[in-house]
Parts: structure tokens; C-alpha cells; sequence
């Protein structure tokens, strides 16, 4: 067993055992406890857990190698995956909260009807089922190539983990071991990139000292054939990044196992302030990963670049043995780099390597490789417990129980019939994880789109538009989802790579909610407006307190003035 | 204080008013969300690359840095400004001994 070996063995035994630990300290006896951890998260964890729950073993593996690859176009993922909280925290989380049920199509069967809330129901299944999938191969990956595990190994170790404290402890046990895989994926990114700064540019924040690799990082780029770093608009055109920025962020406004988080929290006060807590947590890894990128890029075409291909670093001969790293046979001096194995270029890397050759690249001990592994791991796990977390509750709260058994079902058979609904998505999510459809690698980049086109115009219109009613609603959200599926459908596969004004189909979710909206507000116009009884749990919905104290001037101290019942009526 | 709210005034009036607030803090704050994100960092980013701060292309630099940054004060500013509004027409959430949650 390697040095590497052995540290990250220690590292995930010792981190898994903690996630153990704390869902065992964690379980719970009620309902409310099980889907949104009887809504009593402190702000700052519920922060912490939104921020582990989001990022995933893309943003946590991928992201930084491609962004070392797009240049100034791998913003789209930087704006896009940070942005859409500005929208859930200003549009929709305190409304949701103040709302207070459990589920994403709860709050759509409430306001329009039960066929909303079925269509809801479905698109949340699908969305997180094409997610969690991702996840599960990404932590056997990790688990594969760290420990000669199998994949399948790795994947069902990962999934029995994660059924352990989802089942046992539901939303409570998953948010406080999310709170302490963020700690995990967090320290394991920064340490390395650190130390990489402080190698490469001798000042240690990666945030400010990458600038001064830029202007170098662009001529070299040049040199090797590849776009000039800082140049936009080189891998997209202008229209589509803008398009496919936007479309990420109402997307990520729009995704249910987002959105859920809000509902653990204790008031709309906390909502608000969970969102800043999640964003700030997100963003010190969403600032440091452009800076990861840049340097990873200048390492490679600094260190490896021009040199003969039997003089090259160490790390390139170690990470050539997993297959990620390809040196052509026929090359004696590598002279054009590429991410893309059908480029035939002297040297290919793969984008998911940068992160987690960094270490190795930056020259750190085999202990930091292994916290690295690790925080991999969090990354993934946490995404897929809340991403089942969503399964389970939509299957059993939102079919179960409202379709099949009407409403009727005692507090036991709600919980027992929620943990099974957990246990079978844990299981599929193990069986697609081993043997991922082809398609999901792509599917997982559209369930934004698709996110973006259905729930986020619908939410938003159903909060701000009293007027919006079910037929709109319905209406809209198909027509969305039809446009946006049909686009997709037509660009990848039906006539490949063909576009209407460049926009990709990554872009086409932002005009897919526009679809949305116009044919909701349409439609909603010309039937006839929701009951009244309806319109006023909306306007409720605006003002977070149950009973609002009275603050006239002339009363001497609020506490002690007497209590309107909100709204008057 | 709201001076405007007289003991006579119609019983929904602080509602609208409430409302009409909350909306120009948001309208106000999304502005600037999409000044720095789509405006600096896609639609101006070439002319704003002209502009080299610290190393940094300034477009470049929104892109990858400063939009993310705005992001997380814009949030931080709609939560205070809100803690403020909600007391001040007495809709915030207080516990049995008036403590906010």
C-alpha cells in the first residue's frame, strides 16, 4: 500500500465514522424531524449545509479543470452556480418558508391544483434522480482511484454510508452531517490551492495573486495553440454565454433540492439569512476555483510545455498510469496541449484531474492527497443525501400520500413509508451509479435548463402574482418544459449541433421560462382569477410574522402593545 | 417611523405600503445583480478588459471574481434591510418573550 494509499484510507474512515456518528446523535422519531429536521436548523449550519449540498463532485473534481480549459468562458459556471441565490433569496426562500409546508410541490398543489402538483412531483423525481446518479459515479471514482477499489465497490460502499444516516436521521440527520462534509470539501480544496499560490507567485491568497499570472498564462497559451485565457467569447459566442449564465441561474433558483433547504430553518428571518450564510460558504470555493484553474493551466504549459517526453515531471508519469493523463506516443517534445483525447494532441489532460493532481503538482505531502480524496467524497456524498432526501419526500409525501392515501395516514406509517421511499431511491441511484445510462453526463448540464423552464417561472408568478391561477400555472409549465426538452432534443440528437441564433442547448432554458411566464400570464388572464380564500393565504405569504404587533407611534413599547390578527380580515 | 400611518387610516394601508418597500429594496438590489453579472461581466467585458487593475483585465476580473462577491453583499443587504422593515411595521418574528427568531 502506498503513502497515498494509506493516508487516504485514514482520512475517509475517520470522516465517514464522524458522518456515522453524528446521524446516530441525529435520528429522529416524527415526520416534521424527517423531511425539514422539525425546523429548528441554526441559520449558520442550515448555511453550511445548503453550501455542502450544492456542491457536488463536479464543482468540487471538474470545475476548476474546466475553467482552466474555457478561459474567461468558464464564468458561466462561476456566475451562473452563484447568481441564481441573489434570486432564491430575494424571490423565493423567505416565501416559501413563511408558506411552511414540506415539499417543492406541496406549495404548487396548495396554490394551483393537484395536476400542478403532479406535474411538479415527476419533474423533481427526475431531475434529482439524473443528479444523484452523477454523484454516485463520482464518489466511486474517487473511492476506485484512491484505493484500487473497484467502481462498483466504491459505489455501494458510498451508498450504504449515505442510507445509514439519511434513513436513520431524515432532513435533521442529513443537514448536521452535511455541516461537517462542508468543513471537510472546504478545507481539503484550500489547503492545496494555498500552497499553490504561494509556489507559483510567493503570496499565498490564490483570490488576488492569480492575476499575476494572467498576462503570462495568456501569451503561453498562445504559443501552445490554445485561445488567449483572458479573451471572452473564444468556446461560446457572446449571445449564448449570456443565455446559458442566465439559464443556470434561475435554474439553480428553480431546483427542488435547493429550494427544500429553506423549509428547515426556524423563521422567514432565518430563510433570508441562510441563503446569505449558503452563498458566502459557496463563494470561497467559487472565488478560488478560477485562481485553481488559472495556475493548474500555467503549471502544465510552464512545467510540461517544450520539455522532451521523456524528461517530464513526475506527476504527469503518475496520473498517466489512471488514463487521465495521455502523452502521445509519436511526440518527442510536447508541443500542443488539448483536454479533448480526439484532438491528438502531444499532451491530453483530463479536466478532472487538475484538482486532484494539485497536491502532487504544488509538491505537498501524501497526507494532503488524501484529505483531497476525502473532500471529494463530502462533496459527493452530501449532494446525493439531499438529492435522495427530495426522492423520497416527493414519492412519499407528494404521491403516497396525497394521491393514493387522500391525506389519511398516521404519523408512523408516514415515517415508515418515507424511510422505505429513501431506502428504493438509494437503491436505484446504486444500480444507475454502477451503470450509468450514456446519456446522464449530459443530462445532469440540462436538468438546469429544464429546472429553469418549469419551477422558477411558476414559483415566482405564484408568490408575486396573485392573480396567476391553476390553468396558468399548468399551461405554462408545460409549454415550458415542451419547448426547452423539444430544443434540446432537436440540437443533440435529432440534427446535431445545429442552433437557432447560436443558442446552445445549455442557453436555451433561459427562453424556455420566458415561454413560461408569457404563456402563464396569458392563459391565467383570460380564465378566471383564483378564490378569494386563496388570494388572501398569498397576500399572508408577504408578511413573516403569524400576528403582527401594533406600532403606532403612540404606543410607548412594542412588546407590550396588543396583537392584530395579520391581514385584518 | 411611519409618521403617514394615522390611527384612521384604512385598515390595509400599512400592507401596501409594506409591500411597496420590500419590492423597491428588491427591484433596487436586482438592478445591481444584473449590472455586475450580465452588464460588467458579459455585455461590457471587452471594453472593461481595457482596464488592468492589479494584473487583473477588469471585464475578466467581474467575471470570475467580483460578480461572485457582489452576489453575497446584495444578500447580506436585503436580509438587514428587511430586519429593519419587518419591525418597523411590527410584521417581524418574535418568540413567547418577544425575542426575534
Amino acid at each position: 500500500m502506498s503513502a497515498i494509499q494509506f493516508w487516504t484510507t485514514i482520512f475517509i474512515v475517520i470522516s465517514f465514522a464522524v458522518y456515522i456518528y453524528i446521524a446516530w446523535r441525529s435520528r429522529v422519531k416524527e415526520t416534521a424531524g424527517f423531511y425539514v429536521a422539525g425546523q429548528g436548523i441554526p441559520t449558520v449550519a442550515n448555511g453550511a449545509a445548503v453550501a455542502a449540498d450544492w456542491m457536488s463532485a463536479a464543482s468540487f473534481i471538474s470545475m476548476a479543470g474546466l475553467i482552466a480549459f474555457l478561459g474567461y468562458d468558464g464564468a458561466i459556471y462561476l456566475m451562473g452556480w452563484t447568481g441564481g441565490y441573489v434570486l432564491l433569496a430575494l424571490l423565493l426562500a423567505p416565501y416559501l418558508r413563511k408558506w411552511g409546508k414540506f415539499t417543492v410541490p406541496e406549495f404548487v398543489g396548495d396554490r394551483y391544483s393537484e395536476l400542478v402538483r403532479t406535474i411538479a412531483a415527476g419533474a423533481a423525481i427526475l431531475i434529482s434522480f439524473t443528479y444523484v446518479v452523477g454523484q454516485m459515479r463520482g464518489g466511486g471514482i474517487v473511492f476506485s482511484r484512491f484505493l484500487n477499489l473497484p467502481v462498483a465497490g466504491g459505489v455501494a460502499v458510498a451508498a450504504a454510508i449515505i442510507f445509514t444516516y439519511a434513513v436513520l436521521g431524515g432532513m435533521k440527520g442529513i443537514t448536521w452531517t452535511q455541516v461537517a462534509q462542508y468543513t471537510v470539501l472546504i478545507v481539503a480544496y484550500l489547503i492545496p490551492a494555498f500552497a499553490i499560490a504561494q509556489t507559483i507567485t510567493g503570496f499565498p491568497i490564490p483570490q488576488i495573486s492569480f492575476g499575476s499570472v494572467l498576462a503570462e498564462l495568456n501569451a503561453l497559451s498562445i504559443e501552445f495553440g490554445l485561445d488567449s485565457y483572458t479573451e471572452p467569447f473564444t468556446a461560446r459566442p457572446q449571445i449564448d454565454v449570456f443565455l446559458v449564465t442566465m439559464s443556470l441561474m434561475i435554474g439553480t433558483a428553480g431546483l427542488p433540492h435547493v429550494i427544500i433547504r429553506f423549509y428547515t430553518t426556524k423563521s422567514v428571518r432565518g430563510a433570508r439569512y441562510s441563503a446569505f450564510w449558503a452563498l458566502l460558504f459557496i463563494s470561497l470555493l467559487y472565488s478560488t476555483a478560477p485562481a485553481v484553474g488559472a495556475f493548474a493551466k500555467f503549471n502544465i504549459l510552464d512545467g510540461v510545455g517544450g520539455t522532451a517526453a521523456t524528461e517530464l515531471p513526475d506527476w504527469v508519469d503518475s496520473w498517466e498510469a489512471t488514463g487521465l493523463v495521455i502523452v502521445n506516443p509519436e511526440a518527442e517534445t510536447i508541443e500542443s496541449i488539448s483536454n479533448n483525447p480526439d484532438d491528438g494532441a502531444d499532451l491530453t489532460v483530463d479536466n478532472d484531474i487538475l484538482v486532484l493532481a494539485n497536491p502532487e503538482i504544488a509538491g505537498l505531502p501524501a497526507p494532503v492527497v488524501g484529505l483531497v480524496a476525502a473532500g471529494g467524497m463530502a462533496a459527493a456524498m452530501s449532494t446525493a443525501a439531499g438529492l435522495l432526501l427530495v426522492i423520497s419526500s416527493s414519492a412519499s409525501h407528494d404521491f403516497y400520500f396525497r394521491r393514493i392515501k387522500k391525506g389519511h395516514a398516521s404519523e408512523s406509517e408516514k415515517l415508515l413509508v418515507g424511510r422505505l421511499a429513501m431506502a428504493g431511491a438509494v437503491v436505484i441511484a446504486v444500480i444507475g451509479g454502477i451503470n450509468p445510462p450514456a446519456f446522464v453526463a449530459q443530462v445532469v448540464a440540462f436538468a438546469f435548463g429544464l429546472g429553469a423552464a418549469s419551477f422558477f417561472p411558476t414559483l415566482v408568478l405564484g408568490i408575486f402574482w396573485k392573480r396567476c391561477n391553476a390553468k396558468g400555472a399548468a399551461a405554462g409549465m408545460s409549454a415550458g418544459l415542451v419547448f426547452t426538452a423539444t430544443y434540446m432534443i432537436w440540437s443533440l440528437y435529432i440534427s446535431p449541433g445545429s442552433t437557432v441564433f447560436d443558442i446552445s442547448p445549455e442557453g436555451i432554458g433561459t427562453i424556455g421560462a420566458l415561454v413560461n411566464f408569457a404563456v402563464a400570464i396569458i392563459v391565467s388572464k383570460s380564465t378566471e382569477p383564483p378564490p378569494e380564500d386563496l388570494m388572501e393565504l398569498v397576500e399572508n405569504m408577504r408578511y413573516p410574522a403569524v400576528t403582527r404587533r401594533d406600532v403606532r407611534p403612540a404606543s410607548p413599547t412594542k412588546d407590550q402593545a396588543p396583537n392584530t390578527e395579520l391581514g385584518g380580515a | 417611523m411611519s409618521e403617514s400611518r394615522q390611527p384612521e387610516a384604512p385598515e390595509d394601508d400599512w400592507r401596501e405600503q409594506y409591500w411597496k418597500r420590500n419590492l423597491r429594496l428588491m427591484v433596487g438590489l436586482l438592478v445591481v445583480w444584473f449590472a455586475v453579472s450580465f452588464g460588467a461581466g458579459i455585455l461590457f467585458v471587452e471594453q472593461l478588459n481595457e482596464i488592468v487593475i492589479a494584473d487583473f483585465p477588469l471585464g475578466f476580473w467581474f467575471a470570475q471574481q467580483g460578480a461572485i462577491y457582489t452576489f453575497v453583499v446584495l444578500i447580506l443587504i436585503y436580509a438587514l434591510r428587511m430586519d429593519r422593515l419587518d419591525a418597523e411595521f411590527g410584521v417581524d418574528e418574535r418568540d413567547a418573550e418577544g425575542k426575534r427568531l
